[in-house]
């Protein structure tokens, strides 16, 4: 057993132990390389079949190539597909940069807000009927009890303190001074009603690991994430306003894999180019204690 | 190549202020793990607010750079060596300390345990060696730090690691080295310091890359707990796939294999995979799914091993060593669950044996376990559950145990109270089971119906015969197959040979109850829904029959409550019209 084997056959025991305690689970899917992979290890957790839906909050920021890249393999792949939204704050362009917000008001009304109130259903879902192959409004409004999300323990300080099962009470706020234990592979899958658990598969994975598992196992990725000639490429995907990509000439998987593991970037971390993470010192934890992911 | 590398988790305790943290923070300097200018510009802000650096700081501040996204935490700190790459778990925080420590221990392989020389011993580095022993960490090696401030002297370190290596003795661990350091000054931390001429012994560097890395269990008995069965009918798969992570041993294509508690048996006709070749094959640590020769109806719970190995043991009792750490003591008067594998049961507390003080390994006897004590208890199950005594197989040796949703207490199972002959006796039956051409499987897709045990029990005087009948023909009536079966058609038939008429007799009394859901068994097996009859339960009756059914039974008591009842899953009024009707929503007869 090899370090990806490792990773992957942790991620899978996850994955499944969080289909078989949730009634009302649905997997967040941003269509960056991350989330991309735990779809893939889904699929191997249950043998071609992702028994749950998968939720995609849609800023309208998001480069658009990721949108026909995300239709193209829900249809391809058979996926549950849901979207939401937060409709309101895009018809009264409560957005940055081309309106009346700054980034970080942009994430909570976009991302954080649209988020919280899919989850709950408070807010329409969308979901892709695959027979007329376009997006109708979701019957089904029932909370999301368990959520499961791509995020990595090396990602930034506030995700290197979180759980493989997470929970967030009723307000989706993270006590982040007070986690449950987590041992033996025991998790906290019981909760109370009205609160819910975000679950984590890929905590243990690295930048690396993730690139290297892509080309193991020929993920599909958005090519925005390699140089189409330019000298630059996207290392972590995000709306086009806050998102910039890096200077780069990595064409292709072994590129970027190389650039990490000894090259320009094997010190510098992913999400520099986020802009995001830089206002007001701590702008991601503060997110994250609010739902953002 | 750094895939090459094998990557090693270590976690670091000790007491407060004994300098983990600056342990940590020369490690990560002298290896050159830190980001481009840090160690630098920490100095540098330290000598503007004239400050004496400390090592301590890096962490502090690498922690304050979150919005850089710079990728250390004091949760876990990443650095490598040429040999391998180390994620060093430290658990922050001092009230929870326990509870993270628990958490990054228990995915470590060795541990640094750091006392400060100057102050010696104290509670915490007692209670963490004592924790260490307990989550089953081999590979520990003491720090003895702060040895700069008692002028690096062997007579001070000599009698810490004396006394200390008494105490870790008594407690179960073996230290695998002590160190004398100074992380201040980088005394033998990754340099062998000059200062210690007396010192010849490992680096703490050195002692890392000399941790050996745990040797995969694939040598050991097969066992895998069962995580679920999948069956995606609706996207045309008809694949009825068993899934779970193998926890040790090896399991090929043709091997029998066995589940506890109930004790059915199959073969394993193959092991499944996606987008890549079928494996003939799988070992510990796989997390896999393998379909069957035959479809005998296996749930998330029960512990698949095989059939030539070592058979795991079967209890609704057993003797544990636990820590708790719930706000709320742990009792005898609450209902908790417990969570061993994949299976999950209600229990209680039936006994302290004693609580263990783990700083002085004194033993007292108390009504209650406290949080962040630890102690030698008897658990009582609902229902029986498969495991392994932990000294025989660690892995599907441990529990924990969850109070009203949260996590509270965890352990090792150290035995059984002797009361395993009857599931012994149920395990050998289940082994010699002859299966019939007809599964239990089809017979439930023929009858549309899950087996059930109903018991329906009361004071002497209630009417629960005339409740069962009515409950019979109304099940009969809406298609599903039922049996009523009294213990009074068991009693002068089955039970003739023992029948004696005395009632108070404990053990004829058991044996009567054993026979009777014996026979249930057979009546279950068939498919059937059945229903009993008999006048005062008790706990330990329902305890009986779940051990002989492999399953837990439906209760219901008619009219008033009685002595030593146990908890009903229904209790309803004598004479009530409504009694089928809510026994049928209860039991979820019709999902």
């Amino acid at each position: 057993m090899d370090h990806l084997d490792r990773l992957e056959n942790r991620s899978i025991h996850i994955l499944r132990e969080a289909y078989s305690q949730f009634k009302n689970l649905c997997m967040l899917w941003s269509i960056g390389k991350d989330s991309t992979v735990l779809l893939c290890l889904a699929r191997k957790a249950f043998y071609g079949h992702v028994p749950f839906p998968l939720v995609h909050i849609d800023t309208h920021y998001k480069i658009p190539e990721m949108i026909g890249y995300r239709d193209r393999l829900a249809k391809e792949w058979k996926l549950d597909m849901i979207y939401g939204e937060n409709r309101e704050a895009l018809e009264k362009k409560l957005t940055f940069p081309d309106g009346n917000a700054t980034r970080i008001e942009c994430c909570k009304n976009l991302k954080t807000e649209a988020l919280k109130n899919t989850l709950s259903g408070e807010w329409p879902r969308y979901r892709l009927n695959h027979a007329a192959g376009k997006y109708e409004k979701d019957a089904n409004t029932e909370p999301y009890t368990g959520v499961i999300v791509g995020i990595r323990a090396d990602e930034e300080g506030s995700r290197s303190k979180e759980r493989y099962f997470s929970p967030r009470d009723k307000n989706n706020d993270w006590d982040i001074g007070d986690q449950p234990p987590e041992f033996w592979g025991q998790y906290k899958t019981d909760f109370a009603p009205g609160t819910h658990i975000r679950i984590h598969p890929l905590l243990d994975w690295t930048e690396l690991d993730v690139w290297e598992y892509i080309k193991r196992e020929g993920v599909p990725v958005v090519s925005l994430y390699f140089d189409q000639g330019d000298g630059k490429r996207y290392r972590s995907l995000g709306c086009w306003p806050c998102t910039n990509p890096v200077e780069s000439d990595a064409k292709d998987l072994d590129g970027i894999i190389e650039e990490l593991r000894s090259g320009k970037f094997a010190n510098i971390a992913e999400r520099s180019g986020r802009a995001q993470d830089k206002e007001d010192g701590g702008g991601l934890e503060e997110l994250r204690k609010d739902g953002y992911m | 190549m750094d895939t090459c590398k094998k990557d090693m988790n270590i976690v670091i305790v000790g007491h407060v202020d004994h300098g983990k943290s600056t342990v940590i923070g020369r490690l990560l300097a002298d290896t050159n793990s830190l980001p481009l200018g840090k160690l630098e510009q920490i100095k540098e802000m330290c000598r503007r607010n004239s400050k004496p650096f400390e090592y301590a700081f890096l962490l502090d501040a690498l922690k304050d750079e979150r919005a850089q996204g710079i990728t250390i935490d004091i949760a876990r700190c990443f650095f490598k060596t040429e040999k391998r790459k180390y994620i060093i778990l430290d658990a922050p925080g001092h009230i929870e300390f326990l509870k993270n420590m628990i958490t990054g221990a228990s995915r470590a392989e060795a541990a640094l345990l750091v006392i400060d020389a100057h102050e010696g011993i104290r509670e915490n580095s007692r209670r963490h060696g004592y924790i260490l022993s307990m989550l089953g960490i081999k590979q520990v090696s003491v720090l003895v730090n702060k040895l700069d401030l008692v002028n690096y002297s062997e007579e001070i370190y000599d009698s810490i690691v004396k006394d200390y290596t008494e105490f870790l003795a008594a407690a179960g661990v073996t230290p695998i080295s002590f160190i004398p350091v100074s992380a201040a000054m980088g005394d033998n931390i990754a340099k062998r310091s000059e200062n210690m001429p007396w010192y010849s012994g490992f680096t703490v560097l050195s002692q890392l890359d000399a941790f050996s890395e745990e040797p995969p269990l694939d040598d050991l008995p097969f066992r895998m707990p069962v995580q679920d069965v999948y069956k995606f009918t609706s996207s045309g798969d008809e694949r009825r796939i068993i899934a779970g992570t193998v926890e040790s041993g090896t399991l090929k294509v043709g091997d029998g294999i066995m589940f506890y508690p109930s004790g059915k048996k199959t073969t394993v006709a193959s092991i499944e995979e996606f987008n890549r070749p079928k494996r003939t094959a799988v070992s510990s640590g796989f997390s896999t799914g393998i379909t069957m020769t035959e479809q005998i109806y296996v749930k998330r719970g029960d512990l698949a091993v095989k059939t030539d190995e070592k058979p795991p043991v079967t209890a609704s009792r057993i003797d544990v060593s636990l820590f708790w750490l719930g706000r709320e003591p742990f009792c005898d008067n609450r209902r908790y669950y417990l969570k061993t594998g994949s299976a999950k049961v209600p229990m209680r507390l039936e006994k302290i044996t004693y609580v263990l003080n783990a700083s002085t390994l004194e033993k007292t006897v108390k009504p209650s376990v406290e949080k962040n004590e630890v102690a030698q208890c008897t658990l009582a199950l609902e229902r029986p559950v498969a495991f392994d005594i932990s000294s025989d197989l660690a892995s599907t040796g441990r529990f924990v145990i969850v109070d009203k949703y949260e996590i509270s207490g965890g352990g090792i199972i150290t035995g059984t109270p002797d009361d395993g002959k009857i599931a012994k006796d149920v395990a050998r039956r289940n082994f010699k089971w002859e299966h019939g051409g007809v599964s239990l499987t089809e017979r439930m897709e023929r009858f549309g119906q899950k087996p059930l045990v109903i018991m329906i029990t009361g004071r002497k005087n209630s009417d629960r015969k005339t409740v069962a009948r009515a409950l019979e023909k109304s099940l009969f009536a809406s298609g599903k197959a039922v049996y009523y079966l009294g213990i009074g058609n068991v009693l002068y038939g089955v039970d003739a040979d023992i029948k004696t008429g005395r009632s108070e007799d404990r053990d004829e009394r058991d044996e009567h109850i054993r026979r009777l859901a014996e026979t249930a068994n057979i009546l279950t097996d068939a498919g059937l829904i059945v229903i009993l009859t008999a006048s005062e339960i008790d706990e330990d009756d329902v305890y009986l029959m779940q051990t002989v059914l492999g399953e837990k039974i439906f209760t219901v008591r008619i009219g008033d409550a009685y002595d030593k009842e146990p908890a009903f899953d229904l209790a309803v009024d004598e004479n009530d019209e409504k009694a089928t009707e809510m026994i049928m929503r209860k039991a979820e007869l019709f999902h």
